[in-house]
């Protein structure tokens, strides 16, 4: 027999033996793979159509063909692959390694068998009367579209599983009354649980189909050589003009059989890691293949075994060890996901189940004995969390502290974020992880602007589709920390963190910015690392942030030690140490701001704050505030601001800790400190928690027994509650551990970082902080502790000491050359009786306009 | 026109008449700047780590406040600039061009240091 193509000289040829979507991935992964180059790819397949996507076949009737289709045009955009359709491979003969056809026989250097699968049929009486179907193939679909329009009226699938039930979609879509008939107690029996199980059949049932469980086909009965209905054990017969069968589906081998290439014992064709079978020059992947003696029946495994074929091709190293068997579709509308240890057999795993029966939902989720690793789960009626829960299991992360939120519906549970690590996979159809989608959006050539985009350049998402929410988030979460996370250096000048940054300034001894700049920098600074530099020296060192060497390096509001406003004014802030002052203090407030005419107004610090100061009056307003024994808020500063507290147990009936007390001890000892951002406390007498005490950084909150501690809170823009650090603590070490923790935040956060994000952002979370802290995993206790009382030690009122230095007090001038006249672009009008700021439109000519001061 | 404006930055002759002494050039902050008053108005008067002496007017465009000598002083690239102390808008000392947006720039004046004095003398370009 003749050779109808023959080998061109020097070029190996690869044939392949099927085009199903397996065998179109392996042609793709051989072009993509520069495979091409060398050999010629000739694919044989038996279906007249190119390869479609089989897992969306049950759209069939709404999209038609040409939407499945992989390969529209019918031609490989390669003119070294050559694609025969509607012709089938009758023989194999691996000695002169030639397969038959019905254009003759073709030669290969290396075959690669892709047969896929057929349905089972069960060995019924009757199974082959006209009106028995299966449903496998678009041709199986149009001849189940020609019986249906050709006057069936009732349809009966034997088989309840994923594809009976997707069968049984196709025949409700054709507007027949819809039976499945299911051997075993439950629908879909593999991928759920009787409770999963039953859900799912209420929401079938719903859509008018009828399910029989427990329900053996003994025959197909028919009359006339036709179907008339199924033959049931232990039930009535069931009427039926026409049967599709869709129990189950059995590797395609015969070939491979009766050339005598070894098969595993269940079927398919038995292959190595490599997906080599007993002749080393054939191949097979997908539902035909057995790696390991195991058929496995979704796409995902035999995509991965088809880049395993090309990738041994090319010689590259890999292997196919097995796959993840996760399951998620949507099947009439119904959400069904099953993934890892499903059914709870690792021993001594646990189940966390949530069901609601009226709204249709089910969820379980199996997870180790001791709770912190998932293991597996499934997903009834809404299988949103899917995206989330199925990298955590492949990838072993931990769990978060309360999984059922995972589960819970979204506004019952916390919304839990999961933080995936890098080498998730995230999509398994097409093996991509969290890694390539943040590489495609990422690199530098031409970047993914889009999940869309990240989904036609990685393949994620472009199978099932059951990453794309993941996809998603990963993109998106990507674009919004693309600042902070690109690039971790401070700024041009400084190509290190804050806090590499402090540690160097640390164990360098540096004590002023032009030899942090001189040693670890470039260039003179600007305003991101001379803010910086200036609050990592004053952490340090406790020095007066206006000494001369780094006051110029001060951001605005240290550098005149006060709030600077809109017009250029001052506030006014002194410290009211846990909202707590006497009748005397309110009197000079009132008249202080009644002598400079300042806008006075209560904070949500429990402070006063006097603006619309001039400049040049600040050191004049704080004499005043000084004598009265008022000190420095620090308001202005990113640094302690206020402990907030109620009343307690002095007066509150309520109360059973004196609150005011701590509130004031804890601003007076961390008053002053410099941080990475601001810093609020509060304190609450009793779990009423008046103090608000668990919307800032650190909250202490009364008990019987002493005091619980709260970290990482905030209000503002992003609100979050502080979390429990350590309960039930006596006054002393509540306070050593509060220097802990605010002295590991100091030295470790990032610039205008909170203590929100900077716990979140720490490996290990709020656990890591307690390691810390509580535990003192790390020995750095007493060391953070002799930080904070050097702090202490060592604290003066910047006011009071500015106040006492004439070279410091010349700062505070309107004009270096008429420090008696007031800056004229500076003006006030009245609003209820106060000052408010007024702008102009552009720069005041003293020559022109009379500058108009605030009223003394 | 403009290359001698560019002289008399850090101290030669100006094209203007009119010359304001307005302090000794040690009372101004390495890095620092003061605001000092010119012909009626605000100006910023900044030193830079060269010992370089540069004037612009102190109202800050963006926020209209007078403002800009409280700033701080660093360099972007090898351009020596002033951030705007209310939203960090940086100008360019030598110019007065907002680097952040071309479409903006505050007057720079001439300014030069005679005896230890610095002097500040008119707008320039405005002649």
């Amino acid at each position: 027999m003749s050779t109808p193509a023959p080998r061109t000289p020097d070029r190996p040829r690869l044939v392949v033996v099927g085009h199903g979507m397996v065998g179109h991935r392996l042609v793709q992964a051989a072009i993509e793979r520069g495979l091409t180059e060398t050999h010629d790819v000739v694919v044989i397949g038996d279906e007249t159509h190119a390869a479609y996507d089989r897992v969306g076949l049950t759209t069939f009737f709404e999209v038609g063909a040409e939407a499945l289709s992989l390969l529209p045009t019918g031609v490989y955009d390669d003119p070294r692959v050559r694609l025969v359709l509607g012709s089938a491979v009758t023989g194999i003969d691996t000695a002169s390694r030639t397969v038959r056809f019905a254009e003759g026989d073709l030669a290969y250097d290396e075959l690669v068998l892709a047969t896929g699968a057929a349905p089972f049929v069960p060995p019924v009486e009757g199974r082959d009367l006209e009106g028995c179907f299966v449903y496998r193939t678009l041709g199986d679909l149009e001849a189940i579209r020609d019986a249906a329009t050709a006057g069936a009226r009732v349809g009966a699938v034997v088989g309840g599983g994923l594809l009976g039930l997707e069968a049984a979609n196709a025949l409700r879509q054709l507007g027949l009354e819809t039976h499945v008939v299911e051997m075993a107690t439950r629908l879909m029996a593999v991928q759920v649980d009787d409770a999963g199980g039953a859900v799912l059949r209420r929401h079938v049932e719903a859509l008018g189909l009828t399910v029989h469980t427990d329900a053996r086909t003994t025959a197909v009965l028919g009359e006339d050589g036709r179907v008339t209905g199924l033959g049931l054990a232990d039930a009535d017969d069931l009427p039926a003009d026409l049967v599709v069968f869709s129990a189950g589906i059995r590797p395609r081998d015969a070939l491979a059989r009766e050339a005598g290439l070894e098969v595993a014992e269940r079927g398919g064709v038995l292959v190595d890691e490599r997906c080599r079978t007993s002749d080393p020059h054939v191949w097979a992947v997908g539902e035909c293949a057995a790696p390991a003696g195991r058929v496995y029946g979704l796409v995902a495994p035999g995509y991965a075994m088809a880049e395993v074929v090309v990738d041994a091709l090319v010689g590259g190293p890999g292997t196919f060890t097995g796959a993840d068997m996760s399951t998620k579709l949507k099947l009439m509308g119904v959400d069904v996901a099953s993934f890892g240890d499903a059914f709870a057999a690792t021993e001594g795993s646990l189940e966390l189940v949530y069901a609601d029966a009226v709204a249709g939902v089910y969820k379980k989720l199996v997870v180790s004995d001791d709770g912190r690793t998932l293991l597996g789960g499934m997903l009834v009626g809404d299988a949103s969390a899917y995206g989330v829960l199925r990298p955590m299991v492949a990838s072993g992360i931990a769990l978060p502290d309360n999984p059922e939120d995972l589960i819970l519906p979204a506004g019952r549970g916390a919304a839990t974020e999961v933080g995936l690590p890098d080498e998730a996979q995230v999509c398994s159809c097409n093996d991509v992880s969290k890694a390539d989608i943040t590489a495609a959006v990422a690199r530098e050539d031409d970047p993914c602007d889009s999940a869309s985009c990240v989904t036609r350049c990685t393949g994620a998402g472009s199978t099932c589709g059951s990453c794309k929410p993941v996809v998603k988030k990963i993109v998106e979460d990507f674009f919004a920390e693309q600042g902070r996370v690109v690039d971790r250096s401070l700024c041009e000048h400084f190509a290190m963190t804050r806090q590499e940054l402090f540690d160097a300034i640390a164990v360098g001894g540096h004590t002023g910015f032009d030899a942090v700049v001189a040693a670890h920098g470039t260039g003179r600074g600007c305003d991101v690392c001379k803010p910086t530099v200036a609050s990592i020296l004053a952490s340090l060192l406790n020095h007066h942030v206006l000494d001369a060497a780094n006051r110029v390096v001060q951001d605005t509001n240290d550098a005149y030690l006060a709030n600077i406003q809109k017009n250029g004014t001052y506030s006014v802030m002194p410290r009211i140490a846990g909202g707590e002052v006497t009748p005397e203090g309110l009197v000079v407030l009132g008249e202080v701001a009644r002598d400079f005419g300042l806008y006075t107004k209560i904070t949500g610090g429990q402070r006063i704050d006097l603006l619309g100061a001039r400049m040049e009056d600040l050191p004049a307003i704080w004499r005043r505030l000084v004598d009265a024994g008022f000190e420095s808020g620090h308001a202005y500063g990113k640094s302690l601001r206020t402990v907030k507290s109620c009343v307690g147990s002095t007066w509150c009936r309520y109360g059973v800790q004196d609150s005011t007390s701590l509130a004031i001890m804890l601003e007076h000892r961390y008053r002053g400190l410099r941080s990475p951002h601001k810093i609020k406390g509060g304190v609450s007498g009793c779990a009423r928690e008046c103090a608000e005490a668990r919307g800032k950084d650190f909250g202490v909150i009364a008990t019987e027994k002493g005091w619980n501690l709260y970290v990482a809170g905030n209000g503002g823009a992003n609100p979050v509650h502080a979390r429990l650090l350590a309960q039930d603590l006596d006054t002393e070490t509540l306070v050593r551990y509060l220097d802990r923790f605010l002295m590991y935040y100091v030295r470790t956060a990032d610039r205008l970082q909170r203590t929100a994000p900077w716990v979140e952002g720490l490996d290990g979370g709020l656990d890591r902080v307690r390691e810390v802290v509580v535990d003192d995993a790390l020995g750095l206790g007493s060391e953070l502790e002799a930080a904070m009382d050097a702090h202490v030690d060592t604290y003066v009122d910047e006011w009071a000491a500015t106040l006492e230095d004439p070279e410091k007090l010349a700062r505070f001038t309107s004009f270096v050359n008429a420090p008696d006249v007031p800056d004229p672009n500076i003006s006030f009008g009245v609003t209820r009786g106060q000052a408010e700021p007024v702008l102009h439109e552009g720069p005041v000519d003293l020559g022109a306009t009379i500058g108009v001061g605030a009223p003394r | 026109m403009n290359e001698t404006v560019r002289e008399t930055v850090g101290g030669s002759a100006s094209g203007t008449g009119t010359w304001t002494p307005v302090c000794p050039l040690s009372r101004i902050d390495v890095e620092g700047g003061v605001t000092a008053l010119v012909g009626g108005r605000a100006v910023a008067v900044f030193r830079t780590f060269a010992d370089e002496v540069f004037a612009l007017d102190n109202v800050d465009p963006f926020s209209r406040a007078s403002v800009l000598a409280r700033g701080i002083v660093g360099t972007r690239g090898d351009v020596d600039f002033v951030a705007s102390p209310m939203h960090k808008q940086a100008f360019a000392l030598r110019t007065g061009e907002c680097l952040d947006d071309p479409t903006v720039r505050v007057a720079a004046y001439d300014v030069r240091v005679v005896d230890g004095t610095v002097e500040v003398g008119g707008v320039r370009g405005a002649r």
